[in-house]
Order: C-alpha cells, then structure tokens, then sequence
C-alpha cells in the first residue's frame, strides 16, 4: 500500500475544518438570567417563580428534589464514568432572553447568527411544520404555520404549554416517566426548562414532521429539556429533533425526559439525531405509551458525547398496539454509548420490533441494553430483537445485554445479534474500483447505517452521514 | 494490430500467499487491441495472478515487474491501480450491505474523475448500461451484490467495467455462474467494450466463454506458471483433450 492511500482527501481535511465553525462555534452570549452553579431547593424555587408558574409545578418540582436526593447514582452500565458528574458544579438555569419570540425578525441578531449556520430558516422553508428551537434553557423562537394552527395542532414549548394549555400539562405530566423513575428523571423534574410540547386532536394527520432544534451553548450547563407529545385517538404526527453541540472542555450534563402518549389508534414517530460535543454526559429518559392500536416509533440516532445512557421504552397498553426502536449509535475515541430499547408487552396481540445498530471506533466502546417484557396477559404477542455491531480497529468495543422477560408461552419471540469488522475484502473489492480505503471504509459504515437513514428525511439523512464522515476521519482499521 | 508499447507488461512475477508462492515466474504482454485468455486448471494460480496485479494486500508480489500503459503498477494501491486505468472483474463479488448498486457506481466515477458526475448524464449512461445487460432496473436501488444470483453479480461485476472504463480488464472466471442466455449478454457486452485502445485478459478454466469472446493468444497456466502459448486453437484443444497432457508434457520442464 502506497503513502498515498492513507492519506485522508482534501475533502475531508476541509470537512474537518469545517466541524469547529459548523458545530462547534460558540456565541458570546450575555446571560440574561444566569444562576449560581449547583442545585438545591431555593434554585427550583426560582426557576419555578421566573417563569411564574402555577403553584402545583413549584410542589412537583420541590417533590421531585428531594427524589432526586434521595436516590443513588444508577449502579449499572459506566459507573466510573457516572460517578464523575459533580452535580453541585452546573448551572441548573440561564434565560438568554426575556420573552419568548413569535417572529424571525424578534430574534436577537446572534442568535439569528447562530441558527442561520445551523440552517434553520433554509430548513423552514422547506418544509417545517413549525420551529422550537432551544437556545441554552429557554425556547428563543417559536413559530407554526397557521394552517396547521386552524387544524387544531398545538405545538409549544414546553413552558408556554404550561400557561397556554395547563389542564392538558396537569393531566398528562409525570404520567409516563414519573420523578420516582430513576434520579436523573427526578433531577429533570425538579429543574426542567425548555423543551417541546405537541397535542394533536382526534383524528388528525399532522402530514409535515414537526421539528425542534436543540443546542447547549455554555460550560457547565445543564440541560434539562422536557417534552410531552400527546396524539388523540387516531390522529398522526411526525416529531424531529436534531443535535449539534459546541466543543467544551469541562464537564456538562444534559438530562431530557421525554414523555410521549399514543392514544387509541394514534401513531406517534419521534425522531432524534443527537450529535453531543465529546464531554457531554447524555442521560436521557424517553418513554411512550401506546394504548389500543396505537402506533409508536423511536427512530433514535446517538453520535458524539461522553457518555449517553438511552433505553427508549414504549409501553403497549392496549390491545394490538405497536412499537418500533430503530436505533443507531456511533462511538468515537473515549466515548461510550450505552443504548437500547424498552419494550414493554401489557396487552393481547401487541407486537414490537427493535433494531439496533452500533459502530464502534478505535477505543470507543458501544453498548446494546435491552428489555422485553411480555406480561402473563399479553398473549399471541410478538417481539423481535435485532442488535448489529461494527467494529472499526483493534480496540473497539461492543456488548450486548439483552434482557428477556416472558411471562406466558403464546408468544412469538426473536433475537440476533452480530458483531462484524470492516473486512479487508470489501475495502480491497472496493479500492479496486478506485476509492481510497478512507472512503471505503466511510462507505462500508454509511452502508451498514442505511436501515436507519432512509428512515430519516433527507436534509437529515445528508447531515448525519457528513457528521459520520467527520467521525470516520482519520480511522486506521 | 500495432506493435508498439504494450497496454499491460508484467515480467517475471513471483507472488506468495500467506507464506507460500502460488505464482512462480509469469511474464505476459498485452497489447492494445488485444485480448488474452490465461486457461488452466482449478488451483493452478489464475486468480492469484490477476488478485496480485489488482494490489490485493493479502497476495503479494515478491519478485518482478509490472507496468500499465507504461506506469510502474507495484508501486501503487489498489485505487490508484484502478486510476491508472486497471480493472479486476472478481471471480466473487462481496456484498457491500447498504450500498445500492448505484450509489456504488456514483462513488467510483467521482474517484475517477474527481468530481460528481452530472446526475442526468450518469442515469442515462446507466441505465442504458443496465438495459444492456438485461440487468433489471430495479438493480440500481438493490444493495451491491447483497442476494444476488451468482448470474446477476457477474453481470454487475460487467456493468462496473463498462462504466468505469478501463485500459485493461482482468476478467476472472467471469463465465462461470452463468446460464447459455446470461453467458451470451455478457459476452456482447465485453466486446462491445473491446476496442483498439484497451486490452483484455480472460482468466478461465472453460473454453466456452471463448466461442463469444474471441482471444487473440491463449495461455495455459499450470502449478503458477504459463507452461504454453498459442492461438484460438489451443483453447479447443484444451476443451478437447483436458489439462492432462499438458501436464504431463510440461512436467519435465516445470519441475526445475
């Protein structure tokens, strides 16, 4: 093998390049409202009263504290890693701006700078159904198209849902992933800003995803972001969340809840592609519940942080309900992530399917945990389990903890799992066609991503592979 | 036929596998407008000849020379082989999981020539090409070679040359999997790609590729090394008689 052939191509020397102004630039933000570092209850007390609150919030978010401090570290999956969050050196909140903006042009200029290199205005243009994206804790901007107001779709961020539609927050809040879930679910509960929140009324098919930009923009933050999508009897509704992160080099923690309800014949698909700066800690609850002949879907992509711990979980409630994990996580040097699924089987003729693909580079180490459960009363159900792994090095690391929980024997239950390397086969079948090994090797992991990004629309399908692209460089497999 | 520098010039090529050499001295010319056929029996090294000239990393060439279009090949990967002009139609193609077979051939143009190609020029050539080997279009948004017929990815392994181009094809085994039908389209389309300015070498172990695809020289390759040359004639010869008595002629000499 020549010199030559191992050197990476301009292409994606720019690209690299390109990763800090694209991804990982920061503003010179002057925090408008930025607290003290660390958490007790006078910090939720405050969080609770600036953004004026009803009472019942302020008492489930004390509640929810002292859950928080009650409960220990998980003791599974990275503890060595978990156990390095100081949780008394991150700011629990900043409110980059006073209000709320309805309109474009009430959008402070740097952060209108900020979204225009993310794309966000071409992205609208296109087809947004309506924009929520999250500038450090609070929603900056904020719009809907009004077609898809008259229909009846509300689609807020999570604190105007909390003002504009309080008994809809009351009813469903904490229902799905309660504060007693485990202690990062209570620390959102007790600290959450942000995030967005959907209900789509009976009956109606929300034919455009609705999409929210999600962004940390400073040390040491948190960000607790909290959404609660609601889809009434059999209405339909695309949800899209996308990630980049700057660059930092102190610790930061990012713990979302996520709630999602799919009532009667409701189909929900919630799609997430997360690209976290490499220090991030990303422990995420996401749950949904899908009650009788309901539809619901995480499409779930994880590049880039520290560490993410992501189960997506989907309860099948009622009979014939459905759920489908299609997952894909991808671990750089000195990353670990440790993803899966949850399906939980309570109803007759329910069925699930979770897919699960993981790569895993040079010492980065990706980890499949999974959960069936089928109870004793959800008969002539149907589970499969699928768990792919590529392996790109000498160090890279893949395991498997699928866990198989069957109560009763009319049930139809399956599982693979496969661990492969890039095959010095197919990078000769494919540098013999004129590709260098880096972009054989760049082809052979957009390939074997594929079940996931068709599934993805194609502005994000496109950003994904550059963003796999950026992360291949440089591999010596 | 003009003798001037040959297309494809390899002397005296020694080639190990995994320890062992498989490839004990071969020298050819191929000159443009040519096409050779090295024949011979199965394990007498044909495939580890044209692997070792593509620049599989697992066959390498421990003694000799090789030069396409007058550029030294041994000095250069496997993709830069391909630039220069090289093409190894394999005896199995792999499967790419994920890779449509269009996708493929968009990814190998661009490394051709450096730059995408027109999206409308490439589907139309494509097509075109796809149609002419009875591939069915729904190919193109198939996975490469991923549940292909052994047919099928021969005749996919030949769309790929005849996009891509080359100065010379290795064909290896190229007919076998193939039925009299898909034999016949495949054998059309190597000659319509055949011109004055490109070369072919046929690796195989059957003459009957060669009714369709008419060599100029044939070479027969035994124990890693060519023992005989000839005209069309020695591949019916070869068909007629086996392997056997070449072998047995050649004995005394091979055995140093």
């Amino acid at each position: 093998m020549s010199d030559s052939a191992k050197q990476p191509n301009s292409d994606l020397t720019n690209l690299n390049s390109d990763y800090a102004t694209k991804y990982g630039f920061r503003d010179p933000v002057d925090y408008f409202h930025k607290g003290a570092k660390g958490i007790n209850h006078e910090v939720v007390e405050m969080i609770s009263k600036l953004k004026k609150e009803p009472r019942w919030m302020t008492d489930r978010r004390h509640e929810a504290l002292d859950m928080f401090f009650s409960k220990p570290i998980p003791q599974w999956g990275n503890t060595a890693l978990l156990n390095e969050i100081d949780f008394q050196n991150i700011y629990y909140f900043v409110k980059p701006v006073e209000e709320m903006s309805k309109d474009w042009d009430d959008v402070p200029e740097y952060i209108k700078k900020t979204f225009d290199r993310l794309g966000i205005p071409e992205a609208e243009k296109k087809f947004l159904g309506g924009v929520s994206a999250q500038y450090e804790s609070e929603v900056v901007y904020h719009s809907m198209r009004d077609d898809l107001k008259k229909q009846g779709v509300i689609f807020l961020s999570m604190d105007s849902g909390l003002h504009e539609q309080e008994e809809i927050v009351r009813k469903y809040f904490g229902t799905v992933v309660p504060p007693t879930d485990n202690k990062f679910a209570a620390l959102n509960t007790a600290v959450w800003s942000g995030g967005s929140f959907i209900y789509v009324p009976p009956g109606l098919d929300v034919k455009i995803p609705l999409q929210a930009y999600f962004r940390i923009n400073i040390e040491n933050m948190g960000q607790f972001e909290r959404t609660l999508i609601i889809a009434d009897k059999g209405s339909r509704v695309h949800y899209i969340e996308g990630c980049t992160a700057p660059i930092y080099s102190t610790e930061s923690l990012h713990a979302a809840v996520v709630e999602v309800i799919a009532l009667e014949g409701a189909y929900i698909r919630y799609t997430t592609i997360q690209n976290w700066a490499r220090n991030i800690f990303n422990l995420v609850t996401k749950r949904a519940s899908a009650y009788r002949n309901a539809t619901v879907e995480w499409i779930d992509g994880n590049i880039g942080s520290r560490l993410s711990m992501k189960y997506p979980c989907i309860q099948l409630m009622g009979e014939g309900a459905k759920a489908e994990v299609l997952s894909v996580a991808f671990a750089g040097i000195d990353q670990h992530q440790d993803a899966g699924a949850k399906v939980i089987h309570a109803a007759p003729n329910t069925s699930s399917r979770i897919t699960s693909k993981s790569i895993s580079k040079d010492n980065g180490r990706a980890s499949y945990r999974g959960l069936v459960k089928i109870y004793k009363n959800a008969v002539n159900s149907k589970a499969s389990v699928e768990c792919d792994a590529l392996l790109i090095g000498e160090e890279a690391r893949s395991d498997t903890y699928p866990t198989m929980e069957i109560d009763n024997d009319q049930v139809k239950v399956e599982h693979e799992a496969r661990v492969s390397k890039v095959a010095e086969e197919q990078l000769f079948y494919l540098t013999s066609r004129g590709l260098t090994e880096d972009e054989a090797r760049l082809l052979i992991v957009n390939g074997f991503m594929e079940p996931f990004t068709k599934e993805l629309p194609m502005e994000y399908a496109v950003e994904l592979n550059r963003l796999i692209e950026l992360e291949m460089e440089g591999t010596v497999g | 036929m003009t003798e001037k520098n040959p297309l494809l010039d390899f002397r005296d090529i020694h080639v190990e596998v995994e320890g062992k050499e498989v490839i004990r001295g071969v020298s050819l010319r191929v000159y443009s407008g040519q096409i050779h056929a090295i024949m011979g029996p199965n394990g007498s090294g044909k495939s580890s000849l044209s692997n070792a000239l593509m620049g599989h990393p697992d066959y390498s060439i421990i003694k000799g020379e090789a030069y396409l279009d007058g550029q030294n090949l041994l000095k250069m990967s496997a993709d830069e082989r391909s630039h220069a002009g090289l093409f190894l139609a394999f005896q199995y193609p792999l499967a790419i999981p994920g890779v449509t077979v269009a996708n493929f051939l968009r990814t190998a143009l661009k490394s051709h020539r450096g730059k995408d190609a027109d999206m409308s020029d490439f589907r139309k050539i494509f097509l075109k090409q796809m149609d002419a080997l009875s591939i069915d279009r729904s190919f193109a948004t198939r996975y490469l070679n991923e549940g292909f017929s052994g047919g099928e990815k021969k005749k996919v392994e030949i769309l790929q040359m005849a996009m891509l181009n080359p100065k010379i094809a290795l064909l290896d085994e190229t007919d076998s999997g193939l039925d009299i039908d898909a034999l016949k389209i495949v054998s059309n389309e190597i000659n319509r790609f055949h011109n004055d300015n490109n070369g072919i070498l046929l690796v195989t172990h059957y003459q009957r590729l060669l009714n369709y695809v008419k060599p100029h020289h044939v070479h027969v390759m035994i124990n890693g090394r060519l023992v005989k040359s000839g005209g069309p004639e020695l591949a019916l010869q070869l068909e007629e008689k086996g392997y056997d008595w070449i072998e047995k002629a050649t004995r005394g000499k091979v055995e140093v």
